[in-house]
């Protein structure tokens, strides 16, 4: 039990009788990353925003960082990172001020802050901008550096919702070596994309549509048994049968 | 480190780097107290009056000559023509017309009982009431003397007269602005504190910043504190600014303490910025925050005391004005400016306020929701 | 055409969407009329008076008795010292105080003058006028009656009529008042909010890139608020006639075309506002100093403009607000024609074909 990083059993979200997400079973393990996939509508975000302890399940079990997830929803927060589809760092603060603001909430030491800081600030070479507002930063940096904030205080597990939406080839892929680094150092990476290329870099992925899990196995597992080239004609089998779109 | 100083450190970053709020801050204040005072003169002076004389005799003169010269009367019509005086009251030219029959002067020296005619335009209620009011204080007093002057003196005094003197306390020149000015000082940081705090959580819910915060382990009482304290003193610091320009333009300086004010604003703060923060956590977008918070403003303005007494109120208004904060802050501002009122005299007040404040607040901590 | 009607189409799916705006929209300015109609009132009564009989004999106590039976006071206590008068304004228990000398009774029956003191909080002063003369009035009664005269000689009576409004109902002044606001943020605020909202997201370029005429997508943005606000009139017209018993003596249609114009008015500020903001805290900020404060202070419905110094009567001629205010009064409560009211028909008519002019102007500029 306690190797696995996020383990749900039956998982559901009913807004007035719509079954957004339809009784999912998963785990995932630690170190793992794990590629959430599915088209737009397909329950992806609900579902991560109820292991985030964004949003109440409306019945079935999960828990995430060994913590169930009604009883400890908030022992899981100070053990996971998140970054959302919507930009949500402050565009009014600067990039320091911003890492500063929640590093501070996850209860990092002041001297820490500031070390941790030049470091990230020199991996993302914005060592000049550290003292802009964050506003003012093109996109992919942007990016970027939610992510670098999302994982500032070491977090077991670090969802990420469409993370690479919008952004260019080149920055996509520097933003997957920073996913690598990331679990490289041990953290499991959820990361739901509609871009079924990225499929390719998770070790394993699932497929949601209409709100439940219709394939769940490694990348190259799938393409076996689908008989496909790509992950992107995977998808295209799978979600024929789907019945919603966004 | 406790969160709390980290959120104070961020919120309070955001709003000096926001020049919509500090142009409201400094701005705000100076419109309203500089122009709003001109404004909110209800002193009635300038009433209009059309006076019909049928009798044209030494006494309805007498009469006329006394309502004409009386500061509060503006003579706008003496032709005589009813017809015309009406169209004047249509017009909004004249608020009264008053009619002398012929046969005054008659009727009056024969004892026989004499009647004048007053017509009110009764739409300003006001107007209509002290005009009439005015209009009969004058008539009565000219009826005294009218009386006093035809029974001689010497003989037996059949009408013995009571003499009233009257005084005026706490506003002895009668200076609407003395009383208007501490109301509008309420209504400046009420609407002020009403609307930052009301846009404010909606504003991180429409672009997104919210569910960061959400997904962090922030204790919610520290979130709501870090939103709560900003404004607070940005609340004060309104108050300080008014009161100064209230002493600046208007010479008002409170017969009570300066102390006495910030205690029951520091505390009528929470309660506002509180309300605030209730709107901010069930409004699902700005527009809808506003609005909400707007009209929310103009009922408690409104029925606060402000613009009409509260004692003219029905019963059950009255009641609800139990509880609206706005009408006791305006309560005590007048009270401590004008009277003098201390601490202990408004030590009630300020307890229920307390409890409001506590109210609304915790109220604010449980609503919120880091998950929805 | 067709475009258009489907661009309000839209407009409206996304008003309805929005449950709990509608709800306020369509709900406050009900909840607000019933509210101010029935708890707002100028008249001055139940006032609280405290007493200070130092004389106690027959005559004052008849005195006493008489002002607590009146219907504009009430009799908060009687005190025995002067000293507690103070307190007791402190307190703010008491508006007004009556000193009844120890001598008041034998002056009275020895058919000398007598004295009394009145003491009035003049924190309010029309309040302190008004209750010192309606006691000095009571005192007059008082005067007849203890002399056991059936008349006075040489007494003139007054015979007052008050016109339009025999009870002073505080309604009359508000719900025209209460109305030019409803409009005002209905139609303005929510107008200039709606179309910022959406250049906020960003939806608005995507918008702008179809072929469709960019002043369409706009106007069909105002004309969803426009038939609200409609809806709006009717419900406070409905309320006020049946519920407050204000009265409709004029023409309806007069009422409702007046309104509408009232209402182009509104919405063309609204474009307007925003024509020149990109964001909604601004476009809301702006509303509420340009807009929303000026027609407070200067429409006249709550602080009277002729009391006001003459530059500030002046900024009152461009407000809106006053005007319609005028003749909502003239033709819903007077009853008067629009042979009384062009003038002020004429000067909105005006306002509204300036601002509209403006703000497409406006628009095109940004939009090349």
């Amino acid at each position: 039990m306690t190797n696995k990083a996020i383990i749900v059993e039956k998982l559901s979200k009913t807004f007035n009788g719509f079954k957004a997400v339809d009784e999912i079973s998963f785990e995932v393990g630690r170190g793992e990353i794990f590629g959430f996939l599915g088209a737009n509508g397909a329950g992806k975000t609900t579902a991560m925003k109820m292991l985030c302890g964004l949003s109440m399940p409306s019945s079935g079990k999960a828990t995430v960082a060994g913590f169930d997830i009604y009883q400890e929803n908030e022992s899981i927060k100070k053990n996971i990172g998140y970054m959302s589809q919507k930009f949500s760092l402050y565009e009014d603060l600067t990039i320091r001020e911003n890492i500063r603001f929640y590093a501070g909430i996850y209860g990092i030491r002041p001297d820490i802050i500031k070390t941790k800081t030049v470091q990230l600030l020199t991996q993302l070479s914005l060592e000049k901008e550290a003292d802009q507002l964050v506003g003012q930063l093109p996109l992919g940096w942007k990016q970027k550096l939610a992510f670098s904030v999302a994982i500032f205080h070491d977090p077991q597990i670090v969802f990420l919702d469409e993370p690479t939406g919008g952004v260019d080839p080149i920055t996509r892929r520097d933003f997957w070596n920073m996913i690598y680094d990331a679990t490289a150092k041990g953290i499991t990476v959820f990361v739901t994309t509609h871009y079924m290329d990225e499929a390719e870099y998770c070790d394993r992925v699932s497929i949601m549509v209409d709100g439940q899990i219709d394939a769940l196995d490694t990348p190259g597992n799938l393409k076996r048994l689908y008989q496909a080239e790509s992950m992107d004609q995977v998808f295209l089998q799978i979600a024929r049968k789907a019945k919603r779109t966004e | 480190m406790n969160p709390l100083k980290y959120i104070l450190e961020k919120e309070f970053k955001q709003i000096f780097r926001d020049p919509a709020i500090i142009r409201v801050i400094f701005i705000l204040p100076v419109i309203q107290l500089i122009i709003l005072p001109l404004t909110a003169d209800y002193e009635i002076k300038n009433i209009n009056i059309s006076i019909i004389d049928r009798d044209h005799s030494t006494t309805s003169n007498r009469l006329i000559h006394k309502i004409t010269s009386s500061n509060y009367f503006k003579l706008i019509d003496y032709s005589g023509d009813f017809n015309q005086a009406m169209t004047g009251i249509d017009n909004d030219k004249a608020d009264l017309i008053i009619e002398l029959p012929r046969g005054f002067e008659a009727d009056l020296y024969a004892q026989k009982k004499t009647t004048i005619f007053l017509a009110v335009n009764a739409i300003n209620g006001v107007k209509a009431n002290l005009g009439a009011t005015y209009l009969r204080t004058i008539i009565q007093n000219y009826n005294n003397d009218f009386r006093i002057a035809l029974l001689t003196p010497g003989r037996f005094n059949e009408l013995p007269i009571i003499e009233t003197t009257s005084s005026n306390w706490y506003n002895p020149k009668m200076n609407y602005k003395f009383f208007m000015v501490p109301g509008i000082l309420v209504l400046l940081i009420t609407m002020i504190g009403l609307n930052l705090s009301a846009i404010n959580i909606v504003r991180e819910k429409e672009i997104g910043t919210i569910e960061q915060i959400n997904v962090t382990p922030i204790k919610k009482i520290h979130f709501i504190l870090g939103k709560l304290i900003p404004f607070w003193i940005l609340g004060l610091i309104v108050i300080t600014i008014g009161l100064f320009i209230a002493w600046l333009f208007y010479g008002i300086i409170p017969l009570g303490t300066y102390f006495t004010i910030y205690v029951f604003a520091a505390v009528y703060l929470l309660i506002i910025l509180g309300i605030g923060l209730l709107i901010s956590t069930y409004a699902e977008n700005q527009q809808q925050a506003m609005l909400i918070s707007f009209f929310l403003l103009m009922i408690f303005v409104l029925m606060g005391g402000l613009y009409t007494n509260i004692d003219s109120m029905p019963e059950w208004a009255q009641w609800v004005t139990k509880f609206n904060p706005v009408a006791y802050f305006i309560e005590v501002m007048r009270r401590v400016v004008l009277k003098g009122s201390g601490l202990s005299d408004i030590k009630q007040l300020l307890s229920i306020m307390l409890i409001f404040a506590i109210v609304v607040n915790y109220w604010a901590v449980i609503s919120y929701r880091k998950r929805s | 055409m067709k475009q258009f009607y489907h661009f309000i189409l839209k407009e409206f799916y996304h008003i309805f969407r929005d449950r709990k705006t509608l709800l306020i929209l369509l709900g406050m300015p009900m909840a607000q009329i019933i509210i101010f109609g029935f708890a707002l009132s100028n008249e001055v009564k139940n006032a609280h008076i405290t007493i200070v009989n130092e004389s106690n004999g027959a005559a004052s106590v008849q005195l006493v008795q008489k002002i607590e039976a009146s219907k504009y006071f009430e009799l908060y206590n009687q005190s025995t010292r002067t000293a507690d008068i103070e307190k007791m304004f402190k307190k703010g228990v008491i508006k007004v105080a009556l000193v009844i000398p120890s001598d008041f009774d034998k002056t009275i029956l020895a058919q000398n003058n007598s004295r009394l003191q009145i003491i009035a909080d003049a924190t309010d002063p029309n309040v302190a006028t008004t209750l010192t003369a309606y006691l000095s009035i009571i005192i007059a009664d008082f005067q007849k009656e203890i002399n056991q005269l059936n008349t006075v000689p040489y007494t003139i009576d007054l015979e007052t009529r008050m016109m339009y409004n025999p009870q002073l109902k505080g309604a009359y002044n508000f719900v025209p008042g209460v109305m030019a606001m409803v409009l005002l943020l209905v139609c303005t605020m929510m107008t200039s909010l709606t179309i910022v909202r959406e250049k906020e997201l960003g939806n608005m370029e995507i918008l702008l890139a179809s072929p469709v005429n960019p002043l369409i997508i706009i106007l069909a943005k105002a004309v969803p608020y426009l038939i609200l606000s409609i809806i709006n009139i009717i419900t406070i017209l409905l309320l006020s006639y049946f519920v407050l018993d204000v009265p409709i003596n004029g023409s309806l249609i007069l009422l409702f075309a007046v309104s509408i114009l009232f209402i182009l008015v509104s919405l063309s500020l609204g474009l307007l506002i925003s024509s020149v903001t990109d964001s909604q805290k601004s476009a809301m900020f702006i509303s509420l100093i340009v807009m929303f404060l000026p027609t407070v202070m200067f429409s006249g419905f709550i602080f009277p403009i002729e009391n006001m110094p003459l530059p500030l009567r002046t900024i009152s001629n461009i407000i809106p607000a006053k005007w319609y205010f005028i003749i909502v009064k003239s033709v819903m409560i007077k009853g008067l024609g629009f042979k009384l009211i062009w003038k002020e028909v004429l000067i909105l008519t005006g306002m509204m074909l300036f601002l509209f002019s403006m703000a497409i102007k406006k628009f095109k500029i940004r939009l090349s």
